[in-house]
């Protein structure tokens, strides 16, 4: 095992694999969000849809055998909640992050309800790619060990961010956000462009739970999620509504998270607190640092309750 | 135009008394409406336990003797009440103005922490309750005023989503709180629950003589009214609401309105620093990681079920404590999951919501002569 | 005050009648025979968590089996008003007449309180907390899984190739701080070569936390994992996932992992679930103060996995021996790990002298800082 100390190293290092291991459930609910918001809604729910993803996903990987069929019934169960959400809403009077946040109370509980049954056994994981063969180190191949779910998000964000700039379903969506009634005097129908895209996103949504416990960390818990859900969804306007800053913010996130283990693991102990908190102290430094009041939100849908 | 005919063909003795009646007919529309809802999320949930092989008749049961049923039951729901108002009401003043802000949480912790830090110099000097515990309060809400003024401040003058902010906030709070109760302010009496030092004995905040709650709840009543005076009965309240409305008019008319968002959100930051105090002066007697038990969170809830007003704040809360404290009267007797009044809330609080939509469609609750 | 209570005495009678049909027995007030009585458990998780609290839930069944005892349960109930409020509930609506908390925080101030508020009621708790200056009615019962970290330590120490063990830890408290240094010392015994890393989480659950320190740990060289934190799935499996080998902590892990489990520390609660079973059964009364390790049976170790090599399995069997023998983890000269002199050459701490449940340091051979 000589010569494969890489000392401090490791700390930028870890902070690579950090963000590759730990973005994904942040990249996939803020792209749902993404979408869900750039028709003009907010789902503050997506973390009750998370973790309802999370717990179906295990569920039936393992009653199946099956990880893909997993990933597959998470997506659909938060299709479901994204549905439901997405009805509600479009009723005239009713509250979208209101809602939001009942419906995250109602994913969890139902979640933590049916989930009972699956703390203990284990399902059959979802499985990783292998690209640091090429290195000598064990620390560089353990962080390229990739899962196929970080890749897929990959090309999500990317298809996402040409689809919104380029298509004629994403010209629809951003319309019907940016301005309700321009989308009406086209003859599209608000209230379907919208109830589509929060069904859709939630379906992304439920995807990114199922990462959790059918990947990384990997296994069903009450505690699985520690409010990932809702730092996504702020990560979506802390992006700007733009995929492929989502997927930048993502990362950032995921790499700040493994700061504080990775001290540690290299002698540095002292108030591991604030670095367990940086993800959340630098997210604020990085808008102090990048947000003016003159410029307002650039990109922000006009129609979204949260930025008006 | 019948309508209004018989109306005319009313005899004027009996003008005010119709009158009366119709404003009660269309007033009772913001009871009748809510009922409705608690009634069909009961009968869907109901549906859930009948899948589930389980008894409606034994939960609901459960579920009132638990939480309103007895003089123990009342204590216990008003007890898990009285932090939700003042978070909640750290919530309402805001949103007043159009803010939506999640952060409570952390100006109760950090509104906690700096009432117990601030009893520390005090008890070792001996002083006496009186002194100790109007510090500690004075500290708990400056603090939380200026916590969530502090994102008041980034909000209009740096233009940072107060939304976000107050979030990411709320985690660095707990992490500055665990730090310093962990670390520096750690007292070596308790070596396995890191805590700062006790407040001791004599200066706990005791309970409302004759009930078993502590004086929390009355403070959080006291303090909602005053709030609703506020909101609804002063020039300071009217240009919130103004701003709320349309910030472009308000700028337009004058209203100083970095000054009101500033001074709304360390308004709502005081509210809960003040929760944040009765957890540490009323219950723990110290500040400790307990003190992030969530009702931060589960005051944003309260406060949009109480459309953001503070008068109904205090029932929401008292009702949300009741399904609470019956939770675990249901765990014990049915063997069920403590997820199980999780489910029944969030049942219950889509259904609420989803019933505001019904305001103003019912022709029973509206005005003779509306003819909408 | 008296008049409250007498209105709240009659407001309960009232109500009990009111729903006798619904509900009945509902105001079984305190048992007279022991042969007739209600038991509540409260859990600060869930009673499936793969740690701390299906250690203690699997365990309470054996109070169920007693004749006319029937148990009543609530699961994730906070360290906040909402435990005290779930004691006195139990009391006042389900008749409770014996309560175990066992949760940390339980204890100061809301057990205490209670025991106060309640003299006919019994309450336990699960750390060794209760002194002779605390009520009278509530008392402790204690595993101390130290020893048992302790056998860990002599199973790694002679399992890693690399000299370097990770420790997880949730929060740098005396009970974590005893596991991370009896395992340090145990696996410094039998290979002076060998340290341990820790990496604090400062959470007693989040997953993915812990997933993260388990990936710095073995990034950063260490070939042998183990953990103090509430449920040690994530840990387990994210090291068997690594290929490197690990050890339990709580309940068994050993299925987690087929390749690298070497042997964990296990609480036996049902051994003193039992003993109160017995004591109940027979009418005696529980003792205030109930604690003990390896001696006792109220400690053990998971049977060793694939990952133990030979000589790991006989030292560890060798100190286990010891353990029951009451031998000392805790003797001097012993220094902590900046350096400083803990225990004087000469001086020896017993298993169970009271010294354990207020360790403040980590002893030298351990990477990490406290603060």
């Amino acid at each position: 095992m000589s010569g494969t100390d890489i000392g401090f190293w490791g700390v930028p290092l870890a902070m690579f694999a950090g963000a590759i291991r730990v973005s994904t459930p942040f990249l996939f609910v803020s792209l749902g969000e993404c979408l869900t918001e750039k028709s003009g809604r907010i789902n503050l729910g997506l973390e009750g849809t998370l973790v309802f993803g999370a717990m179906s996903g295990y569920a039936v990987s393992y009653l199946s055998g099956s990880p893909w069929l997993g990933v597959l019934a998470a997506g659909i169960s938060g299709m479901f909640f994204g549905a439901i959400h997405g009805y509600i809403c479009k009723l005239p009077k009713v509250n979208d992050i209101a809602i939001g946040i009942a419906m995250m109370l109602f994913g969890t509980g139902l979640a933590f309800f049916f989930g009972k049954p699956f703390i203990q056994p284990q399902a059959p994981h979802l499985p990783s790619i292998n690209l640091g063969g090429w290195s000598d180190y064990p620390q560089i191949q353990s962080a390229l060990e990739i899962n196929p779910l970080f890749l897929v998000g990959i090309v999500l964000a990317v298809a996402m961010w040409w689809a919104f700039k380029n298509t004629r379903w994403g010209l629809i969506i951003r319309m019907t956000g940016d301005s309700a009634p321009a989308a009406l005097a086209m003859g599209y129908s608000v209230d379907l462009v919208r109830f589509l895209a929060t069904t859709v996103g939630g379906f992304f949504a439920g995807v990114g739970g199922a990462f959790l416990s059918l990947y990384y960390p990997g296994a069903w818990s009450e505690g699985l999620s520690s409010g990932q859900g809702l730092m996504a969804v702020a990560l979506v306007i802390f992006s700007r509504w733009n995929p492929l800053l989502c997927f930048a913010a993502a990362l950032l996130f995921g790499a700040a998270g493994a700061i504080g283990p990775a001290l540690q693991s290299v002698g540095i102990t002292q108030g591991y607190y604030f670095f367990n908190a940086a993800p959340y102290l630098l997210t604020l430094f990085i808008m102090i640092a990048s947000v003016s009041p003159k410029r307002s939100l650039k990109g922000a849908p006009g129609e979204l309750s949260i930025t008006k | 135009m019948a309508d209004i005919a018989q109306q005319d063909a009313t005899p004027a003795v009996y003008g005010g008394l119709a009158e009366l009646l119709d404003r009660l007919r269309r007033s009772s529309e913001y009871v009748l409406i809510p009922l409705f809802a608690l009634v069909a999320a009961g009968l869907l949930f109901s549906i859930f336990l009948l899948a589930l092989g389980q008894s409606p008749a034994t939960f609901f049961s459960l579920l009132w003797r638990g939480g309103f049923g007895t003089g123990f039951s009342w204590e216990n729901t008003l007890v898990r009440a009285a932090p939700l108002i003042l978070t909640a009401l750290c919530v309402a003043v805001p949103a007043r103005l159009g803010l939506t802000i999640v952060g409570g949480e952390g100006a109760l912790v950090l509104g906690g922490f700096a009432a117990a830090v601030a009893s520390i110099p005090l008890v070792n000097a001996g002083a006496p309750s009186f002194v100790v515990l109007p510090v500690m309060g004075l500290c708990a809400i400056a603090v939380g005023g200026l916590w969530i003024g502090l994102v008041g401040v980034l909000r209009h003058y740096r233009g940072i989503n107060e939304t976000i902010a107050s979030l990411l906030m709320s985690y660095i709070a707990i992490a500055i709180m665990n730090f310093f109760v962990e670390g520096a302010l750690r007292d070596p009496a308790n070596p396995n629950k890191p805590s700062t030092q006790a407040i001791g004995e004599a200066n706990m905040i005791g309970d409302v003589p004759g009930l078993g709650v502590h004086w929390g709840l009355p403070v959080g009543i006291v303090v909602a009214i005053l709030l609703w005076v506020l909101m609804n009965r002063t020039t300071f309240g009217f240009a919130a609401r103004v701003t709320g409305g349309n910030v472009r008019a308000a700028r337009a008319q004058g209203l100083p309105v970095g000054r009101l968002i500033v001074i709304s959100c360390a308004i709502a930051g005081a509210c809960a620093g003040l929760a944040g105090f009765f957890e540490v002066a009323a219950i723990q007697g110290k500040a400790n990681a307990s003190l992030a038990a969530g009702y931060g969170f589960t005051g944003i809830l309260v406060a949009f079920l109480a459309r953001q007003n503070p008068l109904a704040i205090v029932p929401v809360a008292v009702f949300l404590g009741g399904i609470a404290a019956a939770g675990g009267l249901i765990q014990r007797r049915m063997g069920m999951p403590d997820a199980t009044v999780q489910v029944l809330q969030g049942l219950m609080f889509v259904v609420l919501l989803v019933s505001e939509t019904l305001y103003g469609r019912m022709p029973f609750f509206r005005a003779r002569g509306d003819k909408r | 005050m008296s008049a409250f209570s007498l209105n709240r005495r009659t407001l309960l009678k009232s109500a009990a009648i009111g729903s006798l049909g619904l509900t009945t027995g509902l105001l079984t007030r305190r048992p007279a025979f022991a042969a007739d009585l209600t038991i509540g458990i409260i859990y600060v998780g869930s009673r499936d968590d793969y740690g701390w609290n299906q250690a203690h839930a699997v365990a309470a069944k054996a109070l169920a089996a007693v004749p006319g005892v029937k148990v009543v349960e609530e699961e994730n109930v906070p360290e906040t008003v909402a435990v005290a409020k779930t004691m006195e509930s139990m009391v006042e609506l389900d008749g409770a007449g014996l309560i175990f908390a066992t949760s940390f925080g339980y204890y100061s101030p809301f057990m205490v309180d209670a025991a106060k508020k309640y003299p006919d009621v019994q309450f336990r708790h699960a750390a060794p907390l209760w002194t002779d200056k605390d009520p009278k009615n509530a008392g402790s019962y204690f595993g101390y899984l130290d020893q048992a970290h302790y056998i860990d330590g002599i199973a790694a120490g002679l399992s890693t190739k690399s000299n370097k063990l990770g420790f997880v830890a949730a929060k740098p408290i005396s009970s974590v701080l005893s596991n991370i240094n009896s395992f340090a010392i145990g696996a410094r015994k039998v290979n002076p070569n060998a340290t341990v890393q820790v990496i604090f989480t400062g959470d007693w659950s989040m997953p993915v936390r812990e997933a993260e320190a388990t990936n710095a740990l073995i990034d950063a060289g260490c070939d042998v994992i183990t953990c103090h934190v509430d449920s040690p799935k994530t840990v387990i499996q994210n090291a068997e996932a690594k290929g490197v080998k690990s050890c339990g902590h709580n309940a068994s892990q050993a299925d987690l992992a087929p390749k690298g489990f070497i042997t964990g520390a296990e609480y036996k609660w049902e051994t003193i679930y039992k003993q109160y079973a017995d004591t109940l059964a027979k009418g005696g009364e529980l003792p205030n103060f109930l604690s003990g390790g390896y001696d006792l049976d109220f400690v053990q170790n998971t049977p060793y996995g694939a990952g133990a090599t030979p000589e790991a399995i006989k030292a560890a069997d060798a100190a286990k021996i010891e353990m029951k023998a009451k031998v000392p983890v805790y003797v001097g000269p012993l220094k902590d790990n900046t350096g400083k002199e803990v225990i004087p050459a000469g001086t020896v701490h017993a298993p169970y002298d009271p010294w354990i449940d207020q360790i403040n340091f980590l002893v030298e051979g351990v990477t990490g800082s406290i603060t």
